[in-house]
C-alpha cells in the first residue's frame, strides 16, 4: 500500500482535483435536470444540449471579445452573460411551444418530444460552430496555476478549476437550498412540484412557476457548460455524453434531491477521474457502475423516498 | 380491423416492400437495415404497453451484432449466426431483466440506458478485442452453405428480415392478445390489482422483457450481417432513443406501427442525409417533433384516421 | 360456527401514529361483520395488514389455522382471501368486460401466451360475473368511463371472480351517490350470500350496516372499542357519542 502510495499519490491527488472541478460541471447540469423535472414530471433529454449551447456560446464570445481588443478579464463575465443569454433565449420558447403543449399526453411522447428537441439542437451546434474542436482558455489562462504540496511532491493545479469551478458550484448549491427553502418564489416552485393541482387551487400561477423553473434549470445547465468551456476543447457530442452522466446522476441521488445530486455529482465525478488516471479503459463505465450498485441497494436512489402507494 | 385484413394487408406490405426493392436497386439495402431495426423496435412496443420506455434497447441488438461478427469468424454461416446471436441476447436478457422489471418508469428507462452504456464503453475501450470504433468487419458469409455475394446476398438477407418481420409482427400481435399480453397493459395502469388477482406482475413484465430482448437479437444479427460492420455506436444511447422514436413515428397502437416507422425513418435519414449532410438529425428531429405535436398515433394512427374519414364520407 | 380468520395482538405504528394497538379478532366462517370507526381509527390497516399489503410490526393472523403472517398479497389471495378497495383498482384503459376476463383468467391460471384472453371460456364466466352484478350494460366502456357506484361494483366483481372464501371490503359504497346506494349493497349481498363469502366491510352508513351485519367491531385509535351484534352496539350510548357522532357528515345523510 505504501510504495503503491508513494508511486500513484500524485495521480490520486491529480485525480481528486480533476474530479473536484468535473463534479462541479455536471452539477450544475443535474440539479437543473432535477429542477425542471420536479415541475414538468419530465427528464429533458435536450438538457444536455443546453449545456453544450452554453460552452459553446461562452467560448465564441470569449474569442469575440478578445479579437476586439478588449481588456482579457472581460471573459469572466462572458461566461455568465452568455450563459444566462442561452437560458433566457432557448428556455421559454421550449417551454411554452412544445412542453406545455404536451403536458397532458403520455409520458413517453412527453420524453421523445425532448429527444426531438436533442436531436434538432445537436445538428444546429455542427451548423453554428462546426465539427473542428473550438477552444477558448483565456479564463483559465489569466488566474495562472497554483502550487499544491502532496507529500514530496507538488502539484500545479490550475487556479481556475481549482477555485472557480467548485466555488460557483457550491455557491449554487447553498444559493437554491436557501432559495427553495426561504423564499416565497422558492416554496411556490416546491409547492408545484409537489402537488400541482393543490398548488394551483392555493392560487399559485403553476404555468409561470414552470416557465421560470426552466428557463432558470436552462440557464443552469448553460452556466455548467459555459464554465466548463475553458478547461475542454468543445467538440460534437459533448451534449449527448453529458446528459446521460446527469441522468446517472440524478438517479444515484434520488429524483427531487438538490443536496443528493451534489453529493452524487462528486461521487461521479471523483469515481471518473480516478478511472482516467488509473484505469483509463473504465472511464466511461465508472458512473454506470456506481449508479447500478446504487439502485441495487437503494431502487428510490441514495436520498430518495420511497413511495407507498394509497389504495 | 379484422384478423384476416390484417393478414392480408401484412402481406400486401411485404410485396410491396420487395417490389421497391426490385425498382430501386440500392434500397435493398437501406429496406434491410429498416426491416432489422423494425424487429427490435416490436420489443419497443411490448414494453411500451406495459408503460415502460427502455433507453437502453439498442444494447441487444448491439449485442446481438457483436455475437454474430465474433461467430463468424468461426461459423461464417447465416443460419447459423442468427439464432445463436438471438438466443445470446434473449440470455442476456433473462440476466438483466430479473434485475430491471424490479423497477418501473424512469428508473427502468434509467437502468436501461446505464447497462447499454456500460456495454458501449465496453466495445470501445477493449480495442484488442472489439478493435474499438474502429469496429468489426464480418469475413464473406455463407447461407445455407451457398456463398452469400452481390445480388444474392441483397435479396437472400431481405427476404430474411421480411421473413422475421411478418413472424414476428404475427407473434407480438397474438401475445399482446393474450392473457400475457393484456396483463401487460395491466402493469401500465393498475399494478397493485395485478398483485391482487395473484398475478406476478414482475413476471409477466420479465417474460415480455426477453422476447422483446430476443427480437432485437434477431435485428442485430440481420443487421450484422447486412452491413458486414458492426461498431459500438450500435450500443450507444442515442440508438436506443431512435428504437423509441421509430415506436412512436410509426404509431405504438399497432404492430404494423414498428415496420411502418422504421421504413419511414430510414428513407428519411438517407434522403435528409443526401439533401443536406450535416443536417440530418435536424430533419429527422423535426419530422418527430410534428409527428408528436399533430398525429399522436404516428403514420399508422394517421393513416387509420385517413381511411375511416374517407369511408364516412 | 369456527373463526375463518384470526388476529392476535396487532401492532403497527406510523412514526406516532399508532393504526394498530393490539388488535384482536375472529371473523366466523359465514358471517358479515362490519367494521365502523372514524377517520384514521385504522380500519384499512387491518385490511391492508391481513392481505399482505403492509406487514404488522408485532402480532399474528390465521387464515383457517394457517399463519398467513409476512406472506406476500400474491400468496395470501391464492389461500382464498379477496379485497376490493376504498379507490377501485380497475385496469382504466380495458373494457369493464375486459377486466373482469383478467380476473377469471387469473383465477383459471390459464395463461398461455398463445391464446386470446376473450376465449369463448373465459369470456362467458366473465359475462355471466357482470351479469350477477348488474352491469351488463356497462360491459363494453371503459373502466375509466363509470361512475362510482359501477367502478366499485367492477371493483368488487373482479374479487369475486377469485372465488375467494373471504372477501375484504373497503368503504364499498364511499362516493356511490345516495339514490344508488341502497341498490348497490342489495345487489352485493345478495351475490355475496349466493356465494357462500364470508365478507368483512367497513362501512360509514349506519343504516346499511344495520340491514346487512351479523357482527359490527368498533374501531378507535388502533384498537376495538366494542363488538357485537348490530342492535346492540350502534345503540351503545358510548357508541354512540365517541364514533357515530365523529362520523362524516356523508354518512348522516339518511336513505331515501
Amino acid at each position: 500500500m505504501g510504495a503503491w502510495f508513494s508511486e500513484n499519490g500524485l495521480l490520486v491527488g491529480l485525480a481528486a482535483l480533476d474530479g473536484l472541478s468535473y463534479a462541479a460541471a455536471v452539477f450544475m447540469v443535474a440539479v437543473g435536470l432535477n429542477l425542471v423535472f420536479g415541475v414538468l414530471r419530465v427528464l429533458n433529454i435536450a438538457h444536455g444540449s443546453l449545456y453544450a449551447i452554453g460552452g459553446y456560446s461562452a467560448a465564441s464570445l470569449g474569442l469575440f471579445l478578445s479579437s476586439r481588443g478588449l481588456p482579457e478579464f472581460l471573459a469572466y463575465p462572458a461566461l455568465v452573460v452568455a450563459a444566462a443569454l442561452v437560458g433566457a433565449l432557448l428556455g421559454p420558447p421550449i417551454e411554452r411551444l412544445l412542453l406545455r403543449r404536451m403536458q397532458d399526453h403520455e409520458p413517453v411522447l412527453q420524453l421523445l418530444v425532448t429527444f426531438a428537441l436533442f436531436m434538432i439542437l445537436e445538428d444546429l451546434q455542427k451548423l453554428l460552430w462546426g465539427v473542428q474542436p473550438v477552444v477558448s482558455d483565456a479564463p483559465v489562462r489569466l488566474l495562472g496555476t497554483v502550487d499544491i504540496p502532496f507529500g514530496a511532491d507538488v502539484i500545479p493545479f490550475n487556479a481556475y478549476q481549482l477555485y472557480v469551478l467548485p466555488g460557483i458550484a457550491l455557491a449554487t448549491l447553498v444559493g437554491l437550498a436557501w432559495f427553495l427553502r426561504k423564499t416565497l418564489a422558492g416554496r411556490m416552485i416546491v409547492a408545484v412540484t409537489t402537488d400541482r393541482e393543490a398548488a394551483r387551487a392555493m392560487g399559485i400561477d403553476a404555468a409561470k412557476v414552470t416557465l421560470l423553473t426552466f428557463t432558470a434549470g436552462a440557464a443552469l445547465a448553460a452556466l455548467g457548460g459555459a464554465l466548463a468551456s475553458p478547461t475542454v476543447s468543445l467538440v460534437p457530442g459533448v451534449g449527448a455524453q453529458t446528459i446521460v452522466l446527469s441522468f446517472a446522476v440524478v438517479a444515484t441521488a434520488g429524483l427531487g434531491q438538490i443536496e443528493g445530486a451534489a453529493i452524487a455529482a462528486l461521487l461521479i465525478g471523483l469515481g471518473r477521474s480516478f478511472a482516467v488516471y488509473l484505469e483509463p479503459e473504465l472511464e466511461v463505465v465508472i458512473p454506470y457502475v456506481i449508479m447500478l450498485a446504487v439502485l441495487l441497494v437503494r431502487p428510490q436512489g441514495l436520498f430518495g423516498v420511497a413511495e407507498t402507494r394509497r389504495i | 380491423m379484422t384478423r384476416t385484413q390484417e393478414l392480408l394487408l401484412a402481406l400486401l406490405g411485404a410485396v410491396l416492400l420487395l417490389a421497391l426493392a426490385w425498382a430501386v436497386p440500392w434500397l435493398r439495402f437501406v429496406l434491410t437495415v429498416a426491416l432489422a431495426k423494425s424487429l427490435a423496435v416490436f420489443g419497443i412496443l411490448l414494453l411500451l404497453r406495459a408503460g415502460q420506455v427502455s433507453f437502453g434497447h439498442a444494447l441487444y441488438l448491439a449485442l446481438a451484432a457483436y455475437t454474430a461478427a465474433f461467430t463468424a469468424m468461426l461459423i461464417p454461416e447465416a443460419l447459423i449466426l442468427l439464432p445463436v446471436a438471438a438466443i445470446a441476447s434473449a440470455l442476456v436478457g433473462l440476466v438483466v431483466g430479473l434485475f430491471v422489471v424490479r423497477y418501473r418508469e424512469i428508473f427502468f428507462g434509467m437502468l436501461n440506458l446505464a447497462l447499454s452504456m456500460v456495454f458501449y464503453s465496453l466495445l470501445e475501450k477493449f480495442y484488442s478485442i472489439t478493435h474499438g470504433t474502429d469496429g468489426m468487419r464480418l469475413p464473406p458469409l455463407r447461407f445455407a452453405g451457398i456463398p452469400l455475394e452481390g445480388e444474392f446476398q441483397g435479396w437472400v438477407l431481405l427476404i430474411l428480415a421480411v421473413v422475421l418481420a411478418l413472424g414476428f409482427g404475427a407473434l407480438v400481435r397474438i401475445y399482446l392478445a393474450s392473457p400475457m399480453g393484456q396483463a401487460l397493459a395491466g402493469i401500465k395502469t393498475r399494478e397493485t390489482r395485478l398483485e391482487f388477482l395473484g398475478v406476478p406482475a414482475r413476471r409477466v413484465l420479465l417474460a415480455a422483457y426477453v422476447l422483446a430482448a430476443l427480437m432485437a437479437g434477431c435485428g442485430g444479427a440481420v443487421l450484422a450481417m447486412t452491413t458486414r460492420l458492426v461498431t459500438p455506436a450500435l450500443a450507444y444511447w442515442t440508438a436506443s432513443g431512435e428504437l423509441v422514436f421509430i415506436a412512436i413515428l410509426g404509431g405504438a397502437g399497432s404492430v404494423f406501427g414498428p415496420v411502418i416507422g422504421a421504413v419511414a425513418f430510414e428513407l428519411t435519414r438517407v434522403y435528409a442525409a443526401a439533401l443536406v449532410a450535416d443536417a440530418w438529425q435536424l430533419i429527422l428531429g423535426s419530422v418527430l417533433l410534428l409527428v408528436i405535436l399533430f398525429a399522436p398515433g404516428g403514420l399508422w394512427g394517421m393513416g387509420k384516421a385517413l381511411l375511416s374519414r374517407r369511408k364516412i364520407a | 360456527m369456527s373463526a375463518l380468520l384470526s388476529a392476535r395482538g396487532l401492532k403497527l405504528a406510523f412514526g406516532g401514529l399508532k393504526a394498530a394497538d393490539g388488535i384482536d379478532l375472529d371473523v366466523m366462517d359465514g358471517e358479515f361483520l362490519a367494521i365502523i370507526g372514524p377517520n384514521g381509527a385504522g380500519k384499512t390497516t387491518f385490511i391492508n395488514m391481513t392481505t399482505g399489503y403492509l406487514k404488522p410490526q408485532a402480532g399474528s393472523i390465521e387464515f383457517d389455522g394457517k399463519p398467513i403472517l409476512g406472506m406476500s398479497p400474491r400468496k395470501i389471495v391464492a389461500l382464498g382471501i379477496g379485497r376490493s378497495f376504498q379507490l377501485p383498482q380497475l385496469f382504466t384503459e380495458h373494457t369493464v368486460l375486459e377486466n373482469a376476463a383478467l380476473a377469471v383468467a387469473a383465477r383459471s391460471g390459464i395463461w398461455s401466451p398463445f391464446a386470446p384472453l376473450m376465449r369463448p371460456s373465459i369470456r362467458q364466466e366473465a359475462e355471466a360475473l357482470l351479469d350477477r352484478f348488474g352491469l351488463s350494460p356497462v360491459a363494453d366502456r371503459r373502466a375509466d368511463a363509470l361512475n362510482e357506484g359501477a367502478r366499485k361494483l367492477a371493483d368488487i366483481a373482479m374479487a369475486v371472480a377469485l372465488r375467494p372464501r373471504l372477501l375484504l371490503m373497503d368503504e364499498p359504497t364511499s362516493g356511490v351517490a345516495a339514490a344508488d346506494k341502497m341498490a348497490v349493497v342489495e345487489t352485493l349481498v345478495r351475490v355475496l350470500r349466493e356465494s357462500r363469502v364470508t365478507a368483512v366491510f367497513v362501512e360509514h352508513d349506519m343504516e346499511v350496516v344495520a340491514r346487512f351485519a351479523d357482527r359490527v367491531a368498533v374501531w378507535g385509535q388502533g384498537r376495538i372499542m366494542a363488538l357485537g351484534d348490530p342492535q346492540t352496539v350502534l345503540n351503545d350510548p358510548q357508541v354512540r357519542r365517541d364514533v357515530i357522532g365523529e362520523l362524516p357528515q356523508e354518512a348522516l345523510h339518511a336513505p331515501t
